[in-house]
């Protein structure tokens, strides 16, 4: 009797081997499907390399024209005059090539997590068991630290952009997951109604009705991916990441204020640019 | 309320002439349909059929009676009206004709064919070819421009865009939206609204036009201009219609035939005679009441203000400058407390003035007098063959209120419905 007691005792103390079995998760991950995470990984690899590619072939002031032009075309030309005025700054403190690496980076991740994000959302708003479990998987990943990730997302993916991404994307995918949700929620049964009152199919529901009723939440959605990206752009330097990031750690180590400045004003005029162009007019 | 009466006679004279052209097919063809919300379905019925009352189910099991063992016909190219109070399932029981809501049990015919037998897809093809629906809160799309609302339709069916870009257009221009093509719905005022949303339903060109409370949300003026919309162009197109209202004026103007509706059952269907004049319950007779007011509306129900009133110590001349500021034909004369004394007409006033008479008391003339209370057909009786108002006055013969000719006709206009 007091034996089993004992054990029962010793049984309940015992400390839950929590971390063991994530780390045993990750090495079994590894182990059985290397030829997968290499696969993606290649694949991150190579849409990051080339938006790089892309960004880098024209002169800096063509592509600063470039944006120019498109900011003009979204919002008006006060923000084009901003576009010149602060990317042409970035340039002229020698911050431009780490300032295209950031942009590849992030706009691969946006599309990347846009690419599974919307899906996932739309899924979540006709379906309640993927809500159901896709919630508290969202909760999860928006309040975990991401340097808590570093560490798979580096043995996964290995030092460098793609790992960035991973974790970039790990970081900013909830947003366009919840606002499509939302968005589509949000849209008035009555509408719904009359398109099935005229004979809709699943298919024209959505893309008739729901998507563009919800267009506004996933426009909100895609403007908070962004943010959130470029949030992460430090973090990911640490994973080995190229580009703003970079100069960002090493003035840390060597205490280099004004070096740490310049980056991070790199940073910000760049948040500050795409925010801009792809968030709601007010 | 009363101004929309003429239209009365006007439709059913209208309807007695598309009724008499051709033989006329049934439509559709409803038989014992039941919806229960959130119940089993079978055992709900079942207490229906014993008698059990919609709250008591309710009570007992939780589930809503939607619908209770309706069935009716409807006759291609007639307005169908159904009508009652909110709640009392107009809705569901129209959402059931096209299957947006399933009926628990039940028949329903279009055309002769079981529509309760089709599946998903031939379903969707159903919608698409026989009915259009209008919606009480328009349903538009606010991201599509008018154009493009009234295209939807035809766009869902897969129509190519020039085909539907023409036959949207046509719509707009039946309805009278012709030039509004490229607005935003929200830039249009509600009536507009609805006529596009009417527009879009009109576009794909259906046999059926499923109307639920469609000018219900609209303000009174711009509801009767769509109603008069509506008649107008039921004239012009070959359309069954089902029009849903809880609004009795609004069925009478527009319904060939009535269904009547309470906690989910049709307690009564027939034509305006049938409904007005044999109200098969108290809950009909209750609905008909309220519209038919001329029964009961009596002098004070009807009377105006007098424009301006003569008073003891007035002369000849005051009368004539009083009559003439208010352009009117004779004027009542008060004595003390604002007693009654009787009536002066304009010639007799001028005719004295012309003479040099003074004695206005001599032209002073009785005119028959009505109660507050008396009944409005009295009243014509007393007003028929006289040319001035009609003076009510209290038990104490003070002046209340005047009673004119065309307010008397225009009452019991309506009496005869
Ligand atoms: N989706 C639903 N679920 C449960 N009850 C419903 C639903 N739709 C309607 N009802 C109930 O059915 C009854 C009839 O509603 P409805 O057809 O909308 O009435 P009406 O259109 O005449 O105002 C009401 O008691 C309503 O509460
Ligand atoms: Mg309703």
């Amino acid at each position: 009797m007091v034996i089993k007691i004992n054990e029962i005792i010793s049984l309940l103390t015992t400390r839950i081997p929590l971390g063991n079995w994530v780390e045993a998760l990750v090495d079994f991950i590894i182990n059985n499907f290397q030829g997968v995470l290499d696969g993606f990984s290649a694949l991150i690899g190579f849409i990051v390399s080339s938006v790089e590619t892309v960004l880098a072939f024209p002169n800096p002031f063509v592509l600063i024209a470039i944006f120019a032009l498109i900011a003009w075309k979204l919002k008006g030309y006060k923000l084009a005059i901003f576009v010149v005025l602060g990317l042409g700054l970035v340039h002229n403190i020698e911050m431009w090539d780490p300032l295209v690496v950031t942009l590849a980076s992030i706009i691969t991740s946006v599309l990347v997590a846009l690419i599974l994000g919307i899906p996932i959302g739309i899924l979540k708003a006709h379906n309640k068991y993927i809500d159901y479990i896709t919630r508290p998987i969202l909760d999860f990943m928006q309040t975990i630290p991401p340097f808590v990730y570093l560490i798979p997302a580096l043995m996964f993916f290995g030092l460098g952009n793609v790992s960035g991404v991973i974790a970039t994307v790990v970081f900013a995918i909830a947003p366009p997951i919840r606002l499509t949700y939302l968005g589509i929620k949000q849209v008035d049964e009555e509408l719904k109604e009359a398109g099935h009152a005229f004979g809709a199919n699943w298919w024209q529901i959505l893309f008739k009705i729901e998507l563009p009723g919800a267009m506004p939440s996933i426009m909100m959605g895609i403007n908070q991916c962004i943010m959130l990206s470029l949030s992460m752009v430090v973090i990911a330097a640490m994973i080995g990441a190229g580009g703003l990031g970079q100069p960002v750690l090493r003035s840390l180590n060597m205490v280099d204020i004004g070096l740490g400045f310049e980056a991070g004003l790199g940073i910000v005029i760049i948040a500050m640019v795409l925010d801009r162009m792809f968030g709601r007019d007010s | 309320m009363n101004i929309s009466r003429p239209f009365l006679f006007l439709k059913s004279l209208e309807s007695l002439k598309s009724k008499t052209s051709g033989v006329k097919n049934l439509k559709i063809q409803v038989n014992n349909l039941y919806k229960i919300f959130d119940g089993k379905g079978k055992k709900e019925i079942e207490m229906l059929k014993d008698g059990i009352s919609k709250d008591e189910i309710l009570e007992k099991t939780g589930a809503t009676v939607g619908v209770n063992d309706a069935s009716f016909e409807v006759k291609e190219g007639e307005i169908f009206v159904i009508m009652g109070l909110s709640g009392s399932g107009k809705s569901t029981l129209l959402r059931c004709l096209n299957r947006l809501i399933e009926p628990t049990s039940g028949s329903i015919r279009v055309d002769g064919k079981d529509i309760m037998e089709l599946n998903k897809d031939q379903l969707r093809e159903f919608r698409r070819k026989k009915f259009g629906m209008v919606f009480q809160n328009f349903a538009l799309f606010p991201y599509r421009t008018v154009q493009e609302n009234a295209e939807f339709g035809l766009e869902i069916q897969g129509m190519d865009k020039e085909e539907r870009s023409k036959k949207a257009k046509k719509a707009l221009k039946q309805v009278g939206l012709d030039g509004w093509e490229e607005q935003m719905p929200d830039q249009l005022s509600g009536g507009m609204q609805q006529r596009v949303g009417l527009a879009r339903a009109l576009a794909v060109d259906t046999d059926v036009l499923l109307m639920d409370e469609p000018f219900s949300a609209l303000d009174p003026l711009i509801k009767k201009d769509m109603q008069d919309k509506l008649l107008d162009l039921y004239e012009h197109i070959d359309k069954t219609i089902i029009f849903i209202t809880h609004d009795l004026d609004e069925a009478l103007k527009l319904g060939d035939r009535i269904a009547i509706m309470k906690d989910g059952k049709i307690v009564q269907i027939g034509n305006h005679e049938e409904i007005l004049t044999n109200a098969e319950n108290d809950y009909v007779a209750e609905f008909v009441q309220d519209v038919n007011r001329s029964r009961v509306l009596t002098a004070e129900d009807i009377m105006d203000k007098p424009k301006a009133v003569l008073y003891n110590q007035d002369g000849l001349r005051t009368a004539l400058h009083k009559m003439r500021n208010n352009e009117l034909g004779s004027i009542f004369v008060l004595g003390e407390n604002r007693k009654y004394r009787g009536i002066v007409k304009l010639e007799d006033v001028v005719e004295y003035i012309n003479k040099d008479k003074e004695d206005i008391e001599e032209i002073i003339q009785d005119v028959p007098i009505a109660e507050p209370d008396e009944k409005v057909d009295q009243l014509f009786a007393k007003i028929a063959d006289i040319n001035t108002p009609l003076p009510v006055l209290d038990e104490e013969n003070k002046l209340e209120g005047i009673i004119v000719k065309t307010s008397v006709l225009a009452n019991l206009a309506s009496e005869n419905v």
